[in-house]
């Protein structure tokens, strides 16, 4: 579905996406994962043929985007980290203008509104215009925008940034069923829950490079251990203590707050800590997640230039 | 037999084009930016839309009966002798088919450019920078043509028209609202902040003044005169003189090239910009 080898773009002197390799295959839902700045919006908007590629290649469904960009923008569903709604039109207006963007006719476009509205629960807002909408209904409304061609390939740049939990949940499932049909996925999100629930596979990005890839599962075992155990001695003590724990897991990390052991059995871990004769203030056994994995490749400070 | 209610879908819309030349520009549906536009304004204030209108007429009202009752009649080397309100007519005729394409080819340019990020979610559809371009120049074109109908429709009863051919001066208003959209469009989408723009306005005072509309050219100095001629404003005013006086001659074709130069060149470089801003 789509292939990109080698994958780079330039802002002038800035290289924001470094010659990056990846595919995606049909049915398969991938994400792209990274901090802020790691390239993940503009490799989206290299895939959604809005921005030309500085260097490397692309294909999606075989087309080159940079030169066949509306037949390539036909196969797609965008959703932009950025909202674009037409502030000066109403929630069913936005989605049927959009809809004669791509051609589609009255008599298709019609009751797809109605299917659209009721995907994202707007019905009650269908002839109130974009602006008196709270943010996450407005980000509602973009993906059922994005939906309107039915597309094969649905973008997602951060989809759920901003929506409740219960509007999360319901566009989970959602996004679940739409893969169920086939349609193909790729998602950026910050929340790692997100990432676990929703990828098949994804890549960690960080400036402008791919990290690693994987499946949720394979990159946990790859790169974190079955388990963490955090302990909290106190802001004073915590790493005195650290100095004093060596040997025990596969890694430590001291932070200010607590310090992190990755081990494969936690119960044990700490008895060999409470063994040692340091008895934490507080202490929490975990499996370990993602959010292990993505710290330790990409580090916990903020990389912002 | 069965009918069978089957939609095209939005990828055969788009193959249908495939390969022809193009084809990563254009998609054949600028109707689609201008069915767009029709919704808005429905929803948006209409009285907004048909405002910039009456400020001509109140041009006309002001200076060519009442100044005109102080003047008498004009005469320019070449024209007919006329009252001096059937003189201004057209020129302000002229001047209101620039009002209706710059207002929406500028202003309303600007905001979907740099606040709605509207072109983003239009380029990001099937939709090329072509039909974008030619979308929002051809809403503007309806809008100029709205305020030179409506003018005309304001001026007929007063006597002002004398011609038959005046009917031409609709297509011609067309013409012109078409030249100055377009150009107005490729400005603005070069245009970085609101200052820019002012000073686009700022200059289009002058031109409204000294093009012609008020007093015959031939007042002038030959330079200045030759200067004036380059002006597009004092082409749509010469062009729609002729048609409204019924004297045509072949200066009209002149003008209709001037414009047709204006269409092409605007529309190239609205879309080339279009694509590099927003393909980026
Ligand atoms: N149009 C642009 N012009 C210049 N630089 C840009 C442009 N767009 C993005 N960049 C730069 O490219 C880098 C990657 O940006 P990008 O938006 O892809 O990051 P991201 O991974 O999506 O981050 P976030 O998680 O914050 O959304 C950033 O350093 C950004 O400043
Ligand atoms: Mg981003």
């Amino acid at each position: 579905m789509i292939r990109a080898s080698g994958l780079t773009k330039r802002y002038g002197e800035f290289t924001a996406v470094a010659g990056i390799d990846f595919a995606v295959a049909r049915g398969e839902s991938f994400g792209l994962l990274g901090p802020n700045g790691a390239g993940k919006s503009t490799t989206m908007r290299m895939i959604s043929a809005t921005t030309l590629r500085s260097g490397g290649d692309l294909r999606i469904l075989d087309r080159d985007p940079d030169t066949h960009g509306p037949e390539v923008r036909a196969h797609l569903g965008v959703v932009p980290q950025e909202g674009n709604l037409d502030t000066e039109l109403t929630c069913a207006e936005n989605l049927y203008v959009y809809g004669r963007y791509f051609g589609l006719s009255r008599r298709f476009l019609r009751p797809k509104v109605d299917e659209l509205l009721a995907f994202a629960q707007l019905e009650d807002k269908r002839d109130v215009k974009v602006d008196a909408l709270s943010g996450g209904m407005k980000r509602r409304l973009t993906i059922a925008r994005g939906l309107v061609n039915e597309p094969e390939i649905l973008l997602l740049d951060e989809p759920t940034t901003g929506l409740d939990p219960q509007a999360r949940h319901i566009l989970w499932d959602r996004l679940f069923r739409l893969k169920e049909q086939g349609v193909t996925l790729v998602v950026t999100t910050h929340y790692m829950d997100e990432a676990e629930q929703l990828c098949d596979r994804l890549i960690v990005m960080d400036r402008g490079r791919i990290m690693a890839e994987g499946s949720p599962q394979t990159l946990i075992s790859e790169y974190s251990s079955r388990e963490v155990l955090e302990l909290r001695y106190g802001t004073g003590r915590n790493a005195e203590v650290a100095a004093q724990l060596e040997g025990i897991g596969q890694r430590m990390e001291a932070l200010p707050d607590r310090l992190l052991l990755y081990v494969d059995d936690g119960e044990a871990a700490l008895e060999a800590v409470v063994g040692r004769g340091f008895h934490p203030i507080a202490s929490l056994v975990r499996r370990s997640s993602l959010e292990d994995v993505f710290l330790r490749l990409t580090g916990r400070s903020l990389v912002d230039e | 037999m069965i009918t069978q209610l089957v939609f095209a879908s939005a990828v055969e819309i788009a193959e249908r084009r495939s390969g022809r030349r193009g084809a990563s520009v254009y998609a054949g549906r600028p109707w689609a930016l201008i069915q767009r536009n029709l919704f808005a304004l429905r929803t948006s204030n209409a009285l907004v839309f048909f405002s910039g209108f009456v400020e001509p007429v109140f041009y006309l009202l002001a200076f060519g009966f009442g100044l005109g009752n102080v003047i008498g009649s004009v005469h320019e080397a070449g024209g007919p002798r006329v009252s001096y309100a059937a003189f201004i007519a057209p020129a302000l005729l002229a001047t209101s088919a620039m009002n209706g394409a710059l207002a929406d080819s500028t202003w309303n340019v600007f905001f979907k450019m740099h606040y709605a990020k509207f072109y983003n979610a239009v380029m990001s559809t099937s939709l090329g920078a072509l039909d974008t371009a030619l979308g929002e120049i051809g809403w503007a074109v309806i809008r100029g043509l709205a305020y030179a109908i409506g003018f005309l429709a304001v001026v007929s009863p007063l006597g002002l028209v004398h011609s038959w051919w005046a009917l031409l001066a609709i297509p011609a208003a067309g013409i012109v609202a078409f030249g100055f959209a377009a150009a107005g469009m490729a400005i603005t989408s070069y245009l970085t902040s609101h200052q820019q723009l002012n000073w686009v306005n700022f200059l289009l005072l002058p031109m409204f003044l000294f093009s012609g509309a008020f007093f015959p050219l031939d007042r002038y100095p030959w330079f200045a005169q030759q200067v004036i001629h380059a002006l597009p404003l004092w082409q749509a005013i010469a062009m729609l003189r002729s048609l409204m006086f019924g004297e045509l001659d072949i200066a009209l074709l002149g003008h209709v090239a001037y414009f047709a130069v204006f269409i092409v060149v605007g529309v190239t470089f609205t879309t080339r910009r279009l694509n590099a801003l927003f393909l980026r």
